[in-house]
């Protein structure tokens, strides 16, 4: 399975675009919203955690066609399939190479674009630890979602439409710690949901999504 | 290390496309399958590797005993000769690529990248695959397409010398390979729609 | 496939499945359908009527309070057809009857229907008592990611053309989806705390509302509750008779063939 891991991180790294491009629509986005909202630095300062937040979360969404989509066309997910590997344990890695490819670059980045948009000092710290603790969970529901719609001719926007109503509980948590933490307001409870939601999703979902690919291997 | 197929029914999409197959494959056999297009197969094929649950019937064979491979290879042009090789040798749990490299005569071009080999070059990487799996029993599905006259011979060397090893091979072609094989057309066992449709346990009997 | 069936046969409940069967499924509900629709008629109806016309305007509440015999019932579908199509998704799976994976399509377009019916009333009503179409309150919220939850599955049947494989990733959909969507609805009280206070949103209030208001409401709810019942069994067998229909056109082709 290690072997999974890196043959896809070797293909990202030899494709090009993998994180390459995520990261600079992550960038693209943080430059935008001052531009949509206006310059004043006490308004992006409010709003700096969740603009980053949403950012990273649809710059995590770009990839995810790419989980399966490529091994299916190349018969290499029937092979895998037939392989003496359980396909939970290649979907989890499947969404780890995901992360390491997309959510980790993000999280690392996020502190940087903050600067941007005028983040409180406090915030940058807890940006980076939310999405650190958040990330993982983004990548293992988009590998899920990437299952049920590995078929599909035009599977990328039925995926966004599946996959961004299921984030939902990890941006609210995410956004929320860091919103709190940067205020001084207690933020231990939405933390640890944060944490439990992103536990539950890395347990649990591989077998759904393996499930998934399954049935759209018959 | 047989693998043997009773009264089998397979079916795509929910309907039954071949019935009551029995046959058996044995160490040393090639089984070459006749058909005209749509004929079912590919849905014969995939439901012996388990990819798809079969309708009806059995299919008796050992564990991890099946190496399936369709038109394409899952070949990654990004990647070299020996690390599409590498690859899939440790995911079937073998370690040793380099024999597999020498009977496919792929040594010369092992740390070429496979987008930049020939389709015969390619058809002899996605061999070389098969036998880096370590199984006995091939499923092949159109093998020759895109090959010229030669490496479709170098490809029926390739299985012979499989077959030759105590493994089996069946295979889904339309040519001739010059293997000594024995040929299973399917078409007699195309399911039969007047028995399908109004037999009991029809296939969608539960709507009508 | 064979498994399952004897299975079946096996099973001392088969009496009670035995009425999944597709042809019984279409034999009962088109006798049973007139009967839910006549109650539908005399419940729903008067409801509405004594909703509207016959309570007594409450101080400090507008006519447009008298929406709550339509919004609070629509609403209440909304979250129960999502928890119809999670039991029929679930039957589908264990079960493979394959009116558990129809009925729960059909739900579905039904719950889309009320989760709409329920914001727009929602939004109509809240104007004049808050002063604004839409709040970010927990509750209208979850009632937006509820739509949201409705379309993504929706779009998942839509864009599948077997119908076995869509019933199977649609209910592996529907069994994850209901995970988040409730996490989700709990989610938001976190988020709006601080932000919106005392939007308290009709649930709480009609706990001091007056039996005069709430006599319509209970026979109103009962009403919808027969409403969602008929309007499920329609779509239904429809998707049954499409089933049917499609399972004609492959036998037509297959001896063609």
């Amino acid at each position: 399975m290690i072997a999974l891991l890196v043959r896809d991180l070797r293909l990202t790294f030899r494709a090009g675009g993998g994180f390459g491009l995520g990261l600079a629509f992550f960038l693209i986005v943080t430059v935008l919203v001052p531009f949509g909202v206006g310059p004043e630095s006490a308004l992006l300062a409010r709003i700096a955690p969740g603009i980053l937040w949403v950012g990273a979360l649809l710059a995590c969404l770009l990839s995810l066609d790419r989980i399966f989509q490529l091994d299916f066309e190349d018969g290499s997910l029937d092979i895998l399939a037939t392989a003496p590997i359980p396909m939970e344990g290649a979907v989890a890695m499947k969404a780890l190479a995901h992360w390491l490819t997309t959510g980790l670059p993000l999280t690392l980045a996020a502190p940087l674009f903050g600067g941007l948009m005028s983040l409180p000092g406090q915030g940058y710290l807890w940006v980076f630890l939310t999405l650190l603790i958040g990330t993982p969970a983004l990548s293992m529901i988009g590998t899920f979602g990437a299952a049920l719609t590995v078929g599909l001719k035009r599977g990328g926007l039925l995926l966004s439409l599946l996959v961004l109503p299921l984030y939902i509980p990890t941006l609210l948590f995410g956004a929320e710690t860091a919103r709190r933490a940067i205020q001084g307001v207690d933020y231990a409870q939405t933390f640890a949901i944060l944490a439990g939601v992103t536990a539950g999703s890395l347990a649990l979902l591989p077998f759904a999504a393996a499930a998934a690919i399954r049935i759209n291997l018959r | 290390m047989d693998l043997v197929v009773r009264d089998l029914t397979v079916a795509r999409g929910g309907v039954p496309v071949l019935e009551h197959l029995d046959f058996t494959l044995g160490a040393g056999q090639v089984l070459v399958l006749r058909g005209p297009n749509g004929s079912g197969k590919t849905t014969l094929l995939r439901t012996l590797a388990g990819l798809q649950p079969p309708m009806a019937g059995e299919v008796g064979l050992p564990p991890e005993a099946i190496a399936y491979a369709a038109h394409a290879d899952g070949l990654k042009a990004q990647l070299s000769v020996t690390e599409n090789l590498a690859f899939w040798a440790s995911v079937h749990g073998t370690r040793d690529i380099v024999p597999a490299l020498k009977q496919m005569n792929l040594e010369s071009l092992a740390d070429r990248m496979a987008a930049n080999l020939s389709a015969g070059q390619k058809r002899r990487l996605g061999l070389a695959r098969l036998l880096v799996t370590g199984r006995p029993i091939w499923l092949l599905d159109e093998p020759t397409v895109s090959l010229d006259t030669a490496s479709v011979a170098l490809f029926a060397e390739a299985v012979g010398a499989h077959v030759a090893g105590g493994g089996a091979a069946l295979i889904a072609t339309h040519i001739d390979l010059g293997l000594e094989a024995e040929i299973l057309d399917v078409t007699p066992f195309k399911a039969d729609p007047s028995v399908v449709a109004t037999g009991a346990g029809a296939f969608d009997e539960a709507f009508l | 496939m064979e498994d399952t069936r004897v299975r079946q046969k096996n099973d001392r409940w088969n009496w009670f499945w035995a009425w999944a069967n597709p042809v019984k499924f279409m034999s009962w509900t088109g006798k049973a359908l007139p009967w839910f629709i006549g109650l539908t008629v005399i419940t729903v109806i008067p409801g509405l009527i004594w909703g509207f016309f016959f309570t007594p305007a409450a101080d400090g509440f507008q006519e447009s309070v008298k929406i709550i015999y339509v919004h609070v019932p629509s609403a209440t579908m909304a979250i129960q057809a999502w928890g119809m199509m999670v039991v029929a998704s679930l039957i589908w799976l264990i079960r493979r009857h394959h009116v558990g994976a129809l009925a729960a399509k059909g739900a579905a377009l039904v719950g889309l229907t009320m989760t709409v019916i329920a914001l727009i009333t929602g939004a109509i009503w809240g104007e004049p008592m808050w002063g604004t179409y839409w709040a970010w309150d927990p509750r209208l919220t979850s009632f937006l990611i509820l739509f949201l939850f409705y379309i993504g599955y929706m779009a998942l049947w839509a864009a599948i053309e077997d119908p076995d494989t869509a019933a199977d990733l649609t209910s592996v959909l529907a069994v994850v989806g209901s995970v988040f969507a409730f996490l989700s609805r709990y989610a938001v009280n976190f988020w709006n705390q601080g932000l919106h206070q005392g939007a308290s949103l009709s649930l709480d209030q009609e706990e001091n509302v007056a039996d005069v208001y709430w006599q319509p409401l209970v026979l109103t709810l009962v009403g919808f509750g027969f409403l969602f019942v008929v309007l499920v069994l329609i779509r239904t067998r429809t998707e049954l008779r499409r089933r049917r229909l499609r399972a004609i056109e492959l036998r037509e082709r297959m001896q063609d063939a």
